[in-house]
This record gives structure tokens, C-alpha cells and sequence, in this order.
């Protein structure tokens, strides 16, 4: 009696749906607040909201993050204030996707994104560069380097309401 | 090396027999069962149902580096096990490759300290790096892709 019982329950996983997902071709939604790759924003008319203040290198616990920073002029302006990142790199090897660079920037300048595909036959192409990182211009804008008036870009942070 | 020293050019034939070795062997490349440390939890997971590697031909995780092709480390590998790795590594037969799973396999990570390698390359030649703290197993598969399309890019020059 106990075989048939036993068979029964063999036969009803047979008939059962199979679980697996076919990775390649087909995907799981990720959550919203799921840590991938790391984008460099831009604002609207196009200058970069990195201010290379370097604050996220100082916050990421696995120092993957190397920023250079280098002065903006009115003619050569790539993002508010005083001075750009000239070199922004980060090491994805080493990046943990802690999202602490993300809270650290005062300018929102760096978001973790959904990207999730990271793999390498050699270690340095993980290591991603500004030209890789950076959002591509948007609609409307002008590349960097930009050349403004004088003082239309004084302030590196952007003028923010209080908070709640 | 090889055939194509001894035999010299052969050109349709040796180009066919490339493709249907290689073909081969990302068809059925099992795995060593070598988890370190919280990878590993990502590798099994990998390997159950939900994402299931036999499709990738990698059946099942064999316990015996001698009856395994790919060596996936997962995991931080510390200064006591680095000489256990190299082993399992050596005893493996050819051919065979390495992915190193994760940040801490890959470059020590976020532990940058005396106690563990910094990157599982200074003691075995890794084919592919996986970043991700851990890698989620889509990243494990990507991986694992990654790897098959460098295998198909061998050469009969290149085979020992």
C-alpha cells in the first residue's frame, strides 16, 4: 500500500508546472530598489551632476571608486561650481553594490541602476570608466564641455527646498 | 603545438573539428563543488530549479576535482586555503577552466587584509570574473555564458 501511495505522490509532480526560469531568455522583474551598475546623471541641459568631490570614494568600503577632480571655467564648463570629475573611475570587481556611494553624493550625481550583467575574461576591462558610466546627453541639451555666461553656474549643489 | 604543428595546416577539417570539440565542451562542463563562502549560497541556488545549470550541460556539482572541467571559486579565499585551491586546481585533468564567482575571489573584495588572497589569479589562471557581492545567479549564468563564447574562440594551435 505504501508504494502506491508513494507513486502517487512521484506522479503528481509530474504533472506539476516546471519552476525553472529559462534565464537567458527570459528575466525575473527586479525590485525597484535593486543595486546594479552605476550611472552617472546629467541635469537637463546637459551638464554632469558629478561636482568630483570625491565623497563617494570616501564613503565605499571596498575603495572602488578613484575620482579626479579638475576646475571648471565659464568657457569649459562640465558641470556646476567649481570643479568636474576629470577622471571617475569604478572597479566593479570590487564594487559591493552597497549603494553608500548613492547616499553620500550631495548631488545625486550617481545611482545604482538595474544592469546586473558583469562578467570578464580580464580584470581590467571591469574597470568602468566616466565615458561608460555617464548618461548620454539628453534630449534638449549641449555636451560638455559647455561654454556659459559668467555666473550662471556658480553654485555646485543645486538650490534644494528644505527638508520635511 | 598540437596538430596543426605535426600535421600542418589542414584547413576545413581542423576549422570542423574545432567547432564540434568546442561545441563539446560548453556542452558538458560539469563543475566542482567548491563553494567558500557566501557565493556559494548563490552557486546552489543556481544549480536548483529555479535557474537550473543543466540546461548549460553543467549536470551536476562533482565533489572529485578529477571528474570535473570547471572550477567555479566562490568565495574569499584565505591565506590557509590558497595551497588547498592550487591542489584541487592541479588535480583536475585538462582541459579545464576557472571562473572566479564575486568580488572576494576575484580581488579580495572589500577584505583587504593579511588573511586572505587578494584575487583567486595570483594562484590559479582565472578564465572568467564575475563581479557582484554576491552574484546573483543571472550573474553566475552571464558568467558561465561569457566563458562558453571565449571557449568557442579556441584554436587547435592553442590545445596542449
Amino acid at each position: 500500500m505504501n508504494i502506491i501511495k508513494g507513486f502517487r505522490t512521484t506522479f503528481k509532480h509530474l504533472l506539476e508546472e516546471p519552476v525553472t526560469l529559462q534565464y537567458p531568455e527570459q528575466m525575473r522583474p527586479f525590485e525597484a530598489r535593486y543595486k546594479g551598475r552605476h550611472h552617472l546623471r546629467r541635469y537637463e541641459n546637459g551638464l554632469e551632476k558629478c561636482i568630483g568631490c570625491a565623497l563617494c570614494a570616501a564613503a565605499c568600503p571596498a575603495d572602488a571608486i578613484w575620482v579626479e577632480a579638475a576646475e571648471n571655467t565659464d568657457e569649459e564648463r562640465y558641470s556646476p561650481g567649481e570643479r568636474y570629475a576629470k577622471t571617475y573611475e569604478i572597479n566593479m570587481l570590487r564594487c559591493i553594490f552597497c549603494g553608500y556611494c548613492e547616499d553620500a553624493c550631495p548631488t545625486q550625481a550617481i545611482e545604482l541602476g538595474h544592469e546586473h550583467q558583469l562578467s570578464f575574461t580580464d580584470r581590467r576591462d571591469a574597470i568602468y570608466t566616466k565615458e561608460m558610466l555617464i548618461d548620454p546627453v539628453p534630449s534638449g541639451g549641449k555636451p560638455t564641455p559647455q561654454k556659459v555666461e559668467a555666473g550662471a553656474f556658480d553654485r555646485a549643489i543645486p538650490d534644494m527646498p528644505d527638508p520635511k | 603545438m598540437g596538430l596543426t604543428s605535426k600535421l600542418g595546416n589542414l584547413g576545413v577539417v581542423t576549422t570542423t573539428l574545432e567547432t564540434a570539440v568546442n561545441w563539446g565542451r560548453t556542452g558538458a562542463m560539469w563543475p566542482l563543488l567548491f563553494g567558500l563562502a557566501c557565493c556559494a549560497i548563490e552557486m546552489m541556488s543556481t544549480q536548483a530549479s529555479d535557474y537550473d545549470m543543466s540546461r548549460f550541460g553543467m549536470e551536476l556539482n562533482r565533489a572529485s576535482p578529477r571528474q570535473s572541467d570547471l572550477m567555479i571559486v566562490a568565495g574569499r579565499v584565505t591565506r590557509k586555503m590558497a595551497p588547498v585551491v592550487r591542489q584541487l586546481y592541479d588535480q583536475m585533468a585538462e582541459p579545464k577552466w576557472v571562473i572566479s564567482m564575486g568580488d572576494c575571489a576575484s580581488c579580495g573584495g572589500v577584505y583587504n587584509n593579511y588573511a586572505i588572497v587578494q584575487g583567486v589569479d595570483e594562484i590559479i589562471p582565472v578564465d572568467v570574473y564575475v563581479a557582484g557581492c554576491p552574484p546573483r545567479p543571472e550573474q553566475l549564468i552571464h558568467g558561465v555564458m561569457t566563458l562558453h563564447e571565449k571557449i568557442k574562440g579556441e584554436r587547435v594551435s592553442q590545445w596542449a
